[in-house]
């Protein structure tokens, strides 16, 4: 814990982006405009991915039908409970469900789970590596916006390309104006439609980012207790894994149910 | 909450994340599943189809048992008639044989009486004669009997 700035000083500190941008799209010395990139969210979220999908990857290049490796097992077990919830779900034939499905759910989890490193471990950790202890470093990625919408705005572009490839263009026209008033209502329908795609995403990327700020504020103020944290941080953990598995689940399920709905007519 | 570039470099990452689950992790764990799921259902069949198999084996081995046990009683049964069968048969030749010892031995009495009759015979008749000569002796003299000796003499 930081005393400098006090109690809202910490907290803000602890809620800021490592931001970086081209001296151009500064305004007054800040990074404020659309051309900034966080830092720390791309750089944790694509070592934790090349690391959990390399390890994937490399597990899947070995497999094999026999008796599988304990790492082989542990991967299958995962693929295998994602597998099965997309079979329960999703009745088209796709090549990408499957693993758009797993990317989501091990990727989400993995990022939700830097939750668990105590606060303070990681960014006192570099500021003193770096020796700029005002450097703030946000290590918990999917209490980004940014993250959880360009996910969420991906899902949405396949949602719409899995659109097109089953019913064509025109289908997916008729779709859009037709259902589930009919022809006759056509204005409606479409911003029926409108409203309910574009909400998708909306709170597929708000439900997750939500989630994980609220849980990521609340570990903050646990830490400003001091010693008193002790016994109020391992609880707020052990409940924060059900939230972090959970909400991983929630954001593969509901990406799998829109591909489904996607794919299938009404 | 501002929202700026890293949307979209998250983007980037998401997609590349998935090209490589979909290229590298998915298709050969699927393969890999799928694969042993069907050994273990072939192990599976393969272990009802042993277990039927060792049930007609069961019931094989029963029938050739009750068989052999049929065929080693009628083999008893008839073994146990072919024994009654030689003794009745050296039963009969038994009674052949001492009938013939018998007949032998009543032919030899018979004939041995018969000898024994001759011998009785042949002293009867010495007994006679020598009787007659004592008798003889007694009564003859040349004188009373000269008639019938001439005659002798004469019949000579």
């Amino acid at each position: 814990m930081s005393a400098e700035g006090g109690t809202a000083g910490y907290i803000q500190h602890h809620l800021t982006n490592l931001v970086v941008c081209a001296d151009s799209a500064k305004v007054d010395g800040v990074c404020t405009g659309f051309w900034s990139f966080h830092l720390d969210t791309l750089l944790v979220s694509g070592i934790l991915g090349l690391v959990v999908f390399g390890f994937m990857a490399l597990m899947a290049s070995k497999a094999t039908s026999g008796v599988p490796s304990g790492g082989q097992n542990f991967v299958e077990m995962v693929v295998g409970l994602v597998d099965q919830q997309v079979r329960d779900t999703f009745h088209g034939k796709s090549a990408l469900v499957t693993p758009l499905a797993i990317t989501i759910f091990v990727w989400v989890f993995v990022m939700n789970a830097m939750d668990l490193i105590p606060v303070d471990f990681l960014p006192v950790a570099l500021q003193a590596a770096t020796g700029n202890h005002e450097l703030p470093f946000k290590f918990v990625p999917t209490t980004d916006p940014n993250l959880t919408f360009g996910m969420s705005i991906t899902v949405f572009f396949i949602m719409i390309w899995m659109n097109l490839k089953v019913k064509g263009l025109g289908g997916y026209l008729h779709e859009i104006f037709t259902a589930p008033f009919g022809a006759k209502l056509a204005p409606v329908n479409f911003i029926f439609r409108v409203v309910e795609d574009i909400a998708k995403p909306i709170s597929l990327a708000l439900r997750l980012f939500g989630n994980m700020y609220a849980g990521e504020m609340v570990f903050i103020l646990i830490a400003l207790l001091g010693l008193y944290q002790l016994p109020l941080a391992l609880p707020w953990a052990l409940f924060h894994i059900l939230i972090i598995t959970l909400q991983a689940f929630v954001f593969m399920m509901l990406t799998v149910v829109y591909m489904s709905m996607a794919a299938e007519s009404h | 909450m501002n929202i700026n570039a890293t949307l979209i470099g998250q983007a980037i990452w998401f997609g590349f994340f998935i090209w490589i689950t979909m290229k590298y992790v998915w298709p050969p764990l699927q393969k890999a599943m799928a694969d042993r799921q069907a050994q273990i259902a072939d192990g599976l069949a393969a272990a009802e189809r042993g277990k039927h198999e060792q049930e007609l084996a069961a019931k094989r081995s029963a029938d050739a048992l009750r068989e052999a046990k049929e065929k080693s009683s009628d083999l008893i049964a008839q073994a146990e008639k072919r024994a009654q069968q030689i003794v009745e048969e050296a039963k009969g030749t038994a009674k052949v044989e001492a009938d013939k010892v018998v007949a032998g031995a009543k032919a030899e009495i018979d004939q041995e009486v018969e000898r024994a009759k001759q011998a009785l015979r042949e002293r009867v008749a010495e007994l006679a004669v020598a009787g007659a000569e004592k008798i003889l002796r007694k009564e003859i003299n040349a004188s009373a009997h000269a008639d019938m000796l001439v005659a002798l003499k004469q019949d000579l």
